[in-house]
């Protein structure tokens, strides 16, 4: 069972641990045989409270870096590029061929700890509330599977049979038996004697359930050897969400004496979301005139999604559940009130009557807003626009609808075409719009467009000198795309504050 | 506000031993409620005058909630005189009558089988967390919609729908804590769903764009077809393929259908298994903006290639013959669209341009003789193969709303509730005999209520014991799918008593016999 109170009491007199309750507890020195490890056990060893900052620190740091990488839709192996050197810097981690003769050094030995106790330490910071777990363990699991996926491929088979997860190995009959839809189901490989399956429980598998990369049969999956870094991944997930929730648990019972909760607090509250960094004030324009009325001319300043849902709005008078709440969140976040967005979507909707747009309409739009609703989390804000990550991630549209990003979504050829239809005419543009595409860069496609279209304004505000390079960061918010149109456009317009703006 | 007047009171009136162990043979109950209902019977089952009157008035009064305490869920009608028990409304019905509150309460004191729906959502005869903390979503006539009911046993759940007469109700998941208490907890996030049955839904609006004979709200023996094939697949899915036994397919009351699948495994699935599931059976992604194609990967999956085998005889019957859907030379330029071979594409519209006619049976046919004829440019004969497959799959494959089942907390559609469009009662689909299904032989509402009342004039003959001994729904088409029902969720219990035996002291089967 795991212990969650570790005792760092390196400034406090040495405690006769006879006298405590596990006066027969001997710390023994953690002995790491592998550079990766499953936390499944805590440290048990005293560490001073510097160590016990810094270390965390460091983690943090790696920790947020693939957060932000994530959340600007990088590669994984531009994901891994990145970090490498920054690793090096603060996690360094080394397999046991990067020593002299393969043995386990005291250099070796140093890097694990430090691996091990930063990880537990965060755990401490990071499992108070439900959204921090949640966001820790993604952020571990991607680590985790950038050092599994780096690794030496002996020693990683070492690693994995370590583990013993007990994956049971299906046999030669039943292999022979199953064969044709064996051979089916993997995708890839030619001849049943190349490969072997384990059969596991499917929930252990989910996506490559989801994806129908494996053979699935009365509740259990046939899962390729090949596959098993997505298996050793979810187990690795799931063993730390358990570890999460235990040590939520245990938090308020900590033996604590204020040394250490300073530190955890300042920690996590340091780990913030590129998401939740978008707040209503990042958005909001003074004195630009948003009303119900001038939507169709501030379209102009719209990013193509949200062109898109406006054009196909007033096309068909309407527009499908997703693409309201996509767009209506976006007018939310562009300074729309309540008010003035209920009258922009019964004047859109308007071959419907009034009764009708009142039965099925008004409350969803209130309901967005904040307006109505039993969460008292978001009594009165609502919930937040979707950001380009969000866009882009959940949610594909289907047939008839016209949410999304179109390009992502959109075929190349509607994609061209739609961008010659809101006047992007410039060929190079085109195609390099098309690449990103095909190198699935999407917003970068979308700052491309942005960047010819208001070429002009940018290089004014650089030239002058009035902009920093923090206000013409990538854009990865299409409300950021639609303050920034507007402001460029209207630089004469407005007070000279209003220019200086926070991303 | 109705959901405030039946808190404490129901709570209360829970605690009586009636609710939990009110046994279902009709025999028993019936005497025991003529022995002392003479003064009740007004109150909740009498068509006569002066209950009309009361229960048209709406306002709901305590005494009318306390009144039925020692009811029997199915009340005989047998007291009632022919006379007074003549349908009040005529044969054509309208749309606006199978909300009638009147209606409505009728059918549910006298048809709804509350309580094999309380066992099945309940996996135990005695009332547990599993029903008690369960969401139900009344829809009242009006169109106003309230949330958060819980009940803790069958028969409040009644009392509430009687008093109530919602259009329909919905039924959500089981909650962490009862959902009526969910503003008592200091932390919001405390409350949350816990379980809750795999649940799918297939509507025909979505074949909107492959079929021919009707659109939008209209449905015909045809285009039924197409759920007949959905349940197929998705329930050979469901069974060989993850397991699951206890799967229950209930019509949805106009054009389409709902699964729900009770597997304490399914049940217990969180929002990214269920997600997992959605897209294992998904195969249609396209946007209407989006690429062309499916894009299916070769060689196919085992479930692709099963479903495949099962759609082919209805491809062939169902759409090419019954729905024809390239008949016209407008249509017919959907499946060119089709056919990635512009060499093919070209001598096909030449050859339909002359022959005008062509029926869509002939011209799925000339496709291969045009190929033959060595008119392939850029697919070679494997590939022509591979997009005719897809081409069949994407008229044939199930079409699911995904939405519906990846999340737990999702509120759909109780089975046997009345579609207020149509006045069909929401009944289970025998999977067994799923061809025979009729969907417009469905029973509506008011229909059933009309059986009632002709069976109490046929059956003058018999005595009084024996016309109680017969309860409501057994005198109506309805029975059939009651039936069924029971014997699904006998089945169930059966399973899921199996699990509890040594936990439970009573060993968890008791007083249900069925």
């Amino acid at each position: 069972m795991m212990r969650t109170d570790t005792r760092f009491d390196a400034k406090r007199k040495k405690v006769d641990y006879k006298k405590t309750q596990f006066a027969t507890a001997t710390f023994k020195e953690q002995d790491y045989p592998y550079r990766l490890s499953f936390y499944d056990v805590p440290p048990t060893q005293e560490i001073s409270l510097e160590e016990f900052e810094t270390w965390a620190i460091d983690r943090l740091r790696i920790l947020a870096e693939i957060e932000a990488c994530s959340f600007r839709n990088k590669s994984p192996q531009e994901t891994a590029a990145h970090l490498e050197p920054l690793l090096k810097k603060y996690l360094p981690l080394s397999s046991n061929s990067a020593a002299a003769g393969g043995i386990i050094d005291q250099r070796l030995r140093n890097e694990r700890r430090k691996d091990h106790y930063s990880h537990f330490i965060l755990r401490l910071a990071f499992s108070g509330t439900e959204d921090l777990r949640r966001r820790f363990s993604r952020v571990e699991t991607m680590l985790f599977k950038l050092r599994f996926q780096a690794d030496d491929s002996r020693e990683r088979r070492a690693f994995v049979e370590s583990l013993n997860l007990h994956w049971e190995l299906v046999q030669e009959e039943e292999k022979r038996e199953l064969g044709e839809q064996l051979l089916s189901a993997t995708p890839g490989l030619r001849r049943l004697e190349d490969e072997n399956w384990f059969k596991v429980e499917w929930t252990r598998v989910p996506e490559l359930v989801e994806h129908r990369t494996v053979f699935v049969r009365k509740g259990k999956a046939y899962v390729p050897m090949r596959e098993q870094t997505s298996m050793v991944l979810t187990e690795f997930a799931n063993r730390l969400e358990k570890g999460l929730e235990l040590t939520a648990r245990a938090l308020p019972r900590l033996d604590e004496d204020d040394r250490l909760t300073p530190i955890l607090n300042h920690l996590s509250k340091n780990f913030a979301t590129p998401d939740a960094g978008y707040s209503e004030s990042d958005s909001a324009l003074a004195g630009a005139p948003i009303s119900a009325a001038n939507i169709d001319n501030l379209s102009q300043h719209f990013p193509l999604c949200m062109k898109h849902l406006h054009s196909t709005l007033r096309k068909n008078n309407h527009l499908k559940h997703y693409g309201r709440l996509q767009y209506t969140l976006f007018l939310k976040g562009i300074g729309l009130t309540l008010e003035d967005c209920l009258l922009f979507w019964r004047q859109s909707f308007k071959l419907i009557t009034d009764d009708q747009f009142n039965k099925e309409y008004r409350y969803n739009v209130r309901h967005a807003y904040g307006d109505v609703g039993g969460d008292v989390n978001r009594r009165g804000r609502g919930y937040a626009p979707y950001s380009c990550q969000k866009i882009l991630t959940e949610h594909p549209p289907g047939s008839g609808e016209a949410h999304g990003c179109p390009y992502r979504h959109f075929s190349v050829d509607n994609l061209t075409s739609m961008l010659q239809a809101t006047g992007v005419h410039d060929r190079e543009v085109l195609r390099g719009v098309k690449e990103d595409v095909e190198k699935k860069r999407f917003h970068i496609a979308c700052n491309r467009v942005f960047d010819w279209a208001h070429k002009a304004e940018i290089k004014k505000v650089k030239d002058e000198g009035t902009w920093g390079p923090a206000e013409l960061e990538t854009i990865v918010h299409p409300n950021t795309y639609f303050k920034r149109s507007y402001l460029l456009r209207n630089l004469g317009n407005l007070p000279k504050q209003d220019v200086k703006m926070e991303e | 506000m109705p959901h405030a007047v039946s808190t404490s009171p129901e709570r209360e009136s829970s605690a009586g031993p009636e609710d939990d162990f009110l046994p279902d043979a009709p025999a028993v109950d019936t005497k025991e409620k003529d022995e002392d209902s003479n003064t009740e019977e007004p109150a909740d089952t009498q068509p006569k005058p002066e209950a009309r009157t009361a229960a048209a008035d709406g306002s709901t009064k305590l005494e009318d909630l306390f009144d039925d305490d020692e009811d029997d869920e199915f009340s005989s009608s047998a007291q009632s005189k022919p006379q007074d028990s003549s349908q009040p409304k005529p044969q054509e019905a309208s749309k606006a009558q199978y909300s009638e509150p009147d209606t409505l309460r009728q059918f549910y004191s006298r048809l709804f089988p509350f309580r094999p729906l309380f066992q099945w959502l309940n996996h135990s005869p005695t009332p547990q967390p599993d029903f008690q903390n369960r969401e139900f979503a009344f829809v009242l006539p009006g169109g106003a919609y309230i949330r958060y009911q819980s009940f803790a046993s069958a028969d409040l759940f009644r009392k509430q729908c009687i008093q109530m007469t919602p259009e329909r109700f919905e039924i959500g998941p089981q909650y962490s804590i009862n959902p009526r208490d969910r503003k008592t907890l200091r932390k919001a996030s405390s409350f949350r769903p816990v379980m809750k049955e795999l649940v799918f839904d297939i509507d025909m609006t979505d074949y909107d764009p492959i079929r021919t004979c009707c659109s939008g709200a209209k449905m015909c023996h045809k285009c039924w077809q197409f759920i007949i094939m959905a349940i197929k697949v998705v329930d050979a899915a469901l069974r060989d393929d993850f397991g699951f036994q206890h799967i229950l397919w209930v019509y949805s009351g106009r054009r389409g259908a709902h699964a729900w699948i009770s597997d304490k495994r399914a049940r217990e699935m969180d929002d990214a298994k269920r997600k997992s599931i959605a897209g294992y059976l998904e195969l249609l992604r396209g946007s209407d903006n989006g690429k062309k194609g499916l894009g299916i990967r070769r060689p196919l999956h085992p479930h692709i290639d099963r479903s495949l085998k099962i759609l082919n005889p209805y491809f062939q019957n169902e759409v090419l013959a019954d729905q024809d859907p390239w008949e016209s030379a407008e249509q017919a330029e959907k499946l060119i669209q089709l056919l990635p071979d512009k060499t093919l594409t070209a001598a096909l519209q030449k050859k339909w341009d002359s022959a005008p006619d062509r029926t869509s049976n002939q011209k799925w046919a000339d496709i291969d003789a045009v190929a033959e004829g060595g008119n392939l440019s850029t697919l070679s004969a494997k590939q022509l193969v591979e997009v005719k497959q897809d081409i069949r799959l994407e008229y044939t494959y199930p079409r699911l709303d995904a939405e519906v089942s990846k999340k737990l907390n999702h509120l759909l559609k109780s089975p046997f509730v009345v579609h207020p469009g149509t006045g069909r009662v929401c009944v289970p689909i025998d999977v067994r005999r799923l061809e025979e299904f009729d969907p417009f032989a469905v029973p509506t509402v008011t229909q059933l209520l009309q059986e009632i009342d002709d069976w109490d004039q046929k059956t003058g003959a018999l005595s009084e014991e024996e016309r109680n001994k017969v309860q409501d729904w057994q005198k109506t088409g309805l029975k059939p799918y009651v039936e069924y029902f029971r014997g699904y969720v006998a089945s169930l219990l059966k399973e899921e008593g199996k699990g509890k035996r040594g936990r439970d002291e009573d060993g968890g089967v008791e007083g249900m016999e069925f």
